[in-house]
């Protein structure tokens, strides 16, 4: 990441490649690419790096942390002066050709700038608590915040919706250094590129658009990822799995697959990871709360291949159940007040009602660009994904903008969008002739 | 510190560090360290004032400089200087913000931070790195869409392209197969033809590939930036000189021994998928055994209580192959009737419209089940009975033909009869190491690329069980992964994860004893051994972990900026009081996940015990037994190893390097014996970058043990 100076262009153009989304396939397309010796500039809408994964308490199958890849990239971003990062950016507009892009970047402005050394001092005495999005408002910060402890870049930003701006502007008196600026003004940045990597990702499918499941009817009704969130140990419970009603530990919990995915009415296609993420899901829940268990309702159980094995590990626990059928109806029983799942039990041939403390919907992803699309030559399918750039393009997607993927096969997806980026690039501005010592035959 | 080295200390007042410890006092135990040429304090380094220490390194000509003030993951390249060496003294995460301020243990802790960050200055010289070696092209093994797709990449890309295929035409797999099945299934349903000619034409007529058919690879040396690959074909051996190497040899169907139990190799009309392709290859699709079109067929997704063997192989691939396979027959004969037995649908994302399209075809029956026998029924028909799990009875229906859905074995499998192999001549063997199903893999997740033989890349079916277009994906992902290898071996520097790192092991061989232990443990096949029995390194498969100089009994291996010696200085900056009640705990802590998640204790403003003294090292595998030993005898009273889960799920970043702290411990622990000293003053913790919420317990927790045992005897001696 280039210096302290997050604009180390002056307005600049240069060539390399631009790469939309600094989540786990953007990043990686970025530093796969720079480590090959290419220029790359880094557009991430939010605050920080890291997209979706960093929200995650755990990946499958490993249950390993995905902070602990998230810090090798980081240090391979500090240390890298050939990646240029722009956070609170997004793209406007691509026009041009192959190997001849440019491209308009609209930065927002952060209202601190790159004085921050992350002291915290400007957040004491703001008084504002907003919810936070990176817990999907099931805990408040700041509204000057750091975002969470894992941060990249590690400086604040400022929620432009909920500060009190002059009204208040305490954080700027609080700041020892001069790094709190209300007055920060929104700007263009100029890019010419060779070639695009769209890396935007993916958002959770709105869960309250499936009437049945009763998403937001009632509190103990969540998605996977908010449960996620409240399995990390810097979400919103510490890692303790509790009930959002009452606090108290959840002591059973149906996992209800497929909410919005393989639904002609939601998402047509299948998701992909859901089926992994409650298996996984279910496991941290057992090993936080020992005592409970996990009732998986499923179609079909997609766990192909490497997972296979992880799959049968996970379902093999006596606290662990599963039932093959759809889940159709999500009440609350009028005595004990307790959530019950109701579900076609297609083995059984009978419908099933199951209490449960916690209901999680495995809700699916949808393509971030179903909304906020720049202006460029991209070609979309009829469910908001990119299609794949056709051979002569420069623009290509990688990871869950272009299929709903998992995180091993999006850090692969990016790495191949790299590759076809540098070929742009290289057909344009070709390297010397090869250094060849073969032998002719 | 050495008297030749010229060092400024920089201490830093800002975030809190002025207001928790006494820096005017740190900068006076810094003036009276040997070799300190310059110090100064500011309110914030990072800010304007990072010049002056730019302006100190050219008038002072210093060449090490001490950054006391945050920690060494943030800031990186505002305190970076060229060539300059920076010790980082993290006073703000792991003092400011985790002790009480102004306490007299938090002061000492600060005082021996900054000791031991100027200690570590004086062990530290400047790498020359290895340059040796730099050719700009590639070696792709195997010419399937994947090995094909990888060259056409690299050679677009700039560099001289060598494909060897071992049969007599390029194509691999996909020459076998009839057709694809949709990528957008939700744009278009059409079964794709593969193109294979396309790309085999693209590959063959590109001016940097050079493809060389009914060849095989006998033998590889060298190391990224300069292999040398010895070619066998049938008109004699050659050589081909690449700077790295693309494996993408493929896959194949599993033995049919495997489906005994369905008829296969019995039964003639049992057949396998990939005899379906052939079939349907040739129009319409006609039975074995007496040539008879088939009208009634059942595909077999072979996923049941039995077919573990099956299921590691079937992938996302089996289940559309099932489908597609079903559409062959439909195209063949619009009457026909297929039963497709299966008992999950593997077709996740967009496959899923596809299965859904396949499920509203006529004629096609979709039965959740699995099978529980084939036989030769009359009239020259098969029976098939499956357990439909869904009307939970047995179904029975009468076919003309049996298709199995086979899963695709990596071409590395050690089950293979033939697996493939790239005859490495390296000292820790031929074969590439694999995961436990027999892919050419080490760690599929955050880095698809990493792999334990430094320059050689695995691609397409060899790699996971993938599909013809993420085999193509994953092609070009692998170039890059090959060109990006060649390019930093030109200027010595290691590839992921230390990437930029120039230094590597140096071996102080008059004192080595030809014990061969640094060449078994290191995960990356980096040494070899020389007639004399000593090791030889490659510098450019080395990784920078540092296990062999964790392994090395005698201590004869080092970096120039990263040594046995350097953390024993550090270790012994720490003063060690002999005031009872100030016990002193060393913890080694690997620097990618345990030193983070200490970091981040602070950045929640967690406290721990004060008297710990946290030394970050590359890797719990780079900590040599001497040092934990050393310091125990020193007087400290613990040492804690703070690192990655090992085993099957393991986290360590060089693989291997937290599972051989198991064995260094046993050499520890017989010296603690021999000094009759207890056995848990030295503990290995396990923990994770998420665990600063956990660590000030678990912490807590060793120092109380330790506490419990006593003052170390030792101590003072």
């Amino acid at each position: 990441m280039s210096g302290r100076d997050a604009d180390p262009l002056g307005g600049a153009v240069s060539d390399g490649i631009l790469v939309v989304g600094g989540g786990i396939a953007g990043i990686t397309a970025a530093l796969e690419a720079a480590e090959a010796g290419v220029q790359v500039y880094l557009v991430e809408k939010s605050a920080h790096l890291g997209g979706r994964v960093a929200q995650l308490a755990r990946y499958f199958p490993k249950l390993c942390p995905p902070t602990c890849g998230l810090e090798i990239n980081y240090r391979r971003l500090r240390e890298n002066r050939d990646v240029h990062v722009f956070t609170t950016a997004e793209v406007e507009e691509i026009r041009g050709e192959p190997g001849h892009y440019e491209a308009t970047i609209r930065r927002h402005p952060r209202y601190v700038n790159d004085r921050c050394t992350a002291c915290g001092a400007c957040s004491a005495p703001c008084p504002v608590e907003r919810p936070n999005p990176f817990d999907y408002g099931m805990s408040t910060t700041k509204t000057i915040s750091l975002g969470h402890e894992m941060a990249f870049p590690m400086k604040y930003s400022i929620d432009a919706s909920t500060c009190l701006f002059d009204d208040c502007a305490k954080c700027v008196d609080a700041c020892p250094y001069g790094a709190v600026d209300l007055h920060m003004e929104e700007e263009r940045i100029q890019l010419e590129v060779g070639a695009v990597v769209v890396a935007t990702g993916w958002q959770p499918y709105d869960a309250g658009a499936i009437a049945n499941l009763a998403f937001g009817h009632y509190p103990d009704v969540v998605t996977n990822v908010m449960l996620e969130r409240m399995l990390a140990e810097n979400g919103p419970t510490a890692g303790q799995v509790l009930r959002p009603s009452d606090g108290t530990p959840v002591r059973s919990a149906a996992f209800v697959q497929c909410a919005g995915s393989r639904d002609r009415l939601h998402l047509g296609y299948c998701s992909s990871i859901c089926c992994l993420a409650s298996l996984k899901e279910a496991s941290l829940l057992l090993e936080r709360n020992p005592e409970a268990t996990a009732h998986v309702f499923f179609i079909d159980l997609r766990t192909p291949g490497t997972y296979e094995a992880f799959a049968t590990k996970v379902l093999a626990h006596p606290n662990v159940r599963t039932t093959k059928g759809k889940v159709a109806d999500i009440l609350q029983d009028p005595d004990s007040g307790q959530l019950v799942v109701v579900a076609d039990d297609m083995v059984a041939g009978a419908m099933r009602r199951l209490p449960v403390d916690l209901v999680v919907l495995a809700s699916g992803m949808e393509p971030s660009l179903t909304q906020g699309r720049p202006a460029a030559e991209v070609a979309y399918d009829p469910d908001g994904f990119v299609a794949e750039g056709a051979d002569g393009g420069g623009i290509f997607a990688a990871g869950c903008a272009r299929a709903p993927v998992d995180v091993a096969t999006a850090t692969l997806d990016a790495t191949a969008a790299a590759m076809r980026a540098i070929r742009v690039l290289r057909q344009a501005t070709p390297l010397p002739a090869p250094t060849v010592t073969v032998p002719v035959p | 510190m050495s008297a030749e080295k010229r060092a400024g200390v920089y201490l830093c007042h800002g975030c809190g560090i002025g207001d928790s410890v006494d820096v005017d006092a740190l900068a006076a135990t810094a003036r009276s360290t040997g070799g300190v040429t310059v110090t100064r304090t500011s309110r914030a380094f990072c800010l304007e004032d990072a010049e002056l220490i730019a302006s100190d390194i050219e008038a002072q000509a210093l060449d090490a400089v001490v950054v006391a003030a945050c920690s060494p993951r943030v800031n990186r390249q505002v305190f970076g200087f060229g060539a300059v060496k920076v010790e980082r003294v993290n006073l703000r995460e792991q003092v400011a913000w985790s002790h009480p301020p102004r306490e007299e243990a938090t002061e000492e802790l600060a005082a021996d931070l900054l000791r031991m960050g100027i200690a570590a200055c004086g062990y530290a010289s400047a790498p020359t790195p290895h340059t040796q070696a730099h050719q700009r092209s590639v070696v792709v093994v195997g010419a399937g869409p994947a090995g094909l797709e990888a060259a056409v990449a690299a050679a677009d890309a700039g560099y001289a392209v060598t494909v060897v295929e071992r049969e007599p035409e390029a194509g691999g797999f996909l020459r076998r197969i009839h057709r694809c099945w949709p990528s957008r299934p939700n744009v278009d349903t059409s079964l794709e033809n593969p193109h294979l000619d396309e790309l085999v034409e693209r590959a063959v007529s590109h001016p940097n590939v050079t493809l060389r058919t009914s060849t095989t690879v006998e033998a590889l040396v060298g190391e990224p930036g300069h292999f040398v690959a010895s070619l066998q074909s049938a008109s004699g051996a050659t050589e081909v000189v690449a700077g790295s190497v693309v494996l993408a040899t493929g896959s194949e169907p599993l033995a049919s021994e495997h489906f005994a139990a369905y008829g296969l190799g019995t039964l003639p009309d049992v057949i396998t998928s990939s005899e379906m392709e052939e079939l349907a290859r040739q129009g319409e699709i006609r039975r074995p055994s007496d040539g008879r079109v088939a009208s009634r067929v059942a595909i077999l997704a072979c996923d049941g209580p039995s077919d573990d063997a099956n299921l590691p192989y079937t992938g996302t691939v089996a289940s559309m192959v099932a489908l597609k396979q079903a559409v062959y027959v439909h195209d063949s004969q619009p009457d026909a009737e297929v039963f497709l037995v299966y008992e999950d649908m593997q077709t996740p994302g967009f496959d899923e419209l596809y299965y859904r399209f396949v499920q509203r075809q006529r004629g096609v029956y979709l039965v959740r089940g699995h099978v529980s026998s084939v036989d030769q029924g009359e009239d020259g028909h098969l029976g098939v009975v499956a357990r439909d799990s869904v009307l939970a009875r047995d179904v029975r229906f009468d076919v003309d033909l049996v298709v199995l859905d086979i899963g695709m074995v990596p071409t590395s499998a050690p089950s293979l009869s033939e697996p493939v192999n790239l005859h490495l001549k390296y000292l820790q063997g031929e074969a590439m190491p694999l995961e436990r199903s027999g892919f050419v893999d080490s760690n599929f997740l955050c880095f698809p690329f990493e792999t334990r033989r430094t320059g050689i890349y695995a691609a397409g079916a060899v790699h996971r069980s993938q599909d013809v277009a993420a085999s193509r994906r994953d092609g070009a992902a692998a170039a890059l992964k090959a060109v990006q290898v060649v390019e930093k071996a030109s200027t010595g520097e290691a590839v992921h994860p230390r990437v930029g790192e120039l230094g590597y092991p140096q071996f102080f061989m008059q004192k080595c004893t030809a014990c061969g232990r640094c060449t078994q443990e290191c995960p990356f096949g980096a040494l070899e051994l020389d007639e004399a029995r000593h090791p030889v390194i490659n510098p450019n498969r080395c990784r920078r972990c540092g296990i062999c100089m964790g392994a090395c009994p005698v201590q004869v291996i080092s970096f120039p900026d990263y040594s046995v010696e350097m953390v024993s200085a550090m270790q012994k900056a720490v003063e060690l009081p002999e005031d009872d009640s100030k016990p002193r705990v060393l913890v080694l802590a690997c620097e990618n996940d345990a030193y983070p998640a200490i970091d981040m204790m602070g950045i929640n403003r967690l406290q721990y015990p004060a008297h710990l003294r946290v030394l970050p090292v590359r890797c719990l595998g780079s900590v040599n037994a001497i040092t934990v030993t050393d310091a125990i005898q020193r007087g400290f009273d613990g040492v804690a190893l703070l690192g990655c889960r090992s085993g099957e799920d393991y986290q360590c970043h060089f693989i291997q390097g937290s599972e051989l702290l198991g064995t260094r411990m046993d050499n520890v622990r017989e010296t603690l014996g021999r000094l009759a000293l207890e056995e848990d003053r030295v503990q290995v913790l396990e923990t994770s970058i998420a665990d600063a919420r956990r660590l000030p317990d678990l912490l807590a927790g060793f120092a109380a043990g330790v506490a419990e045992l006593g003052p170390n005897p030792m101590k003072g001696f």
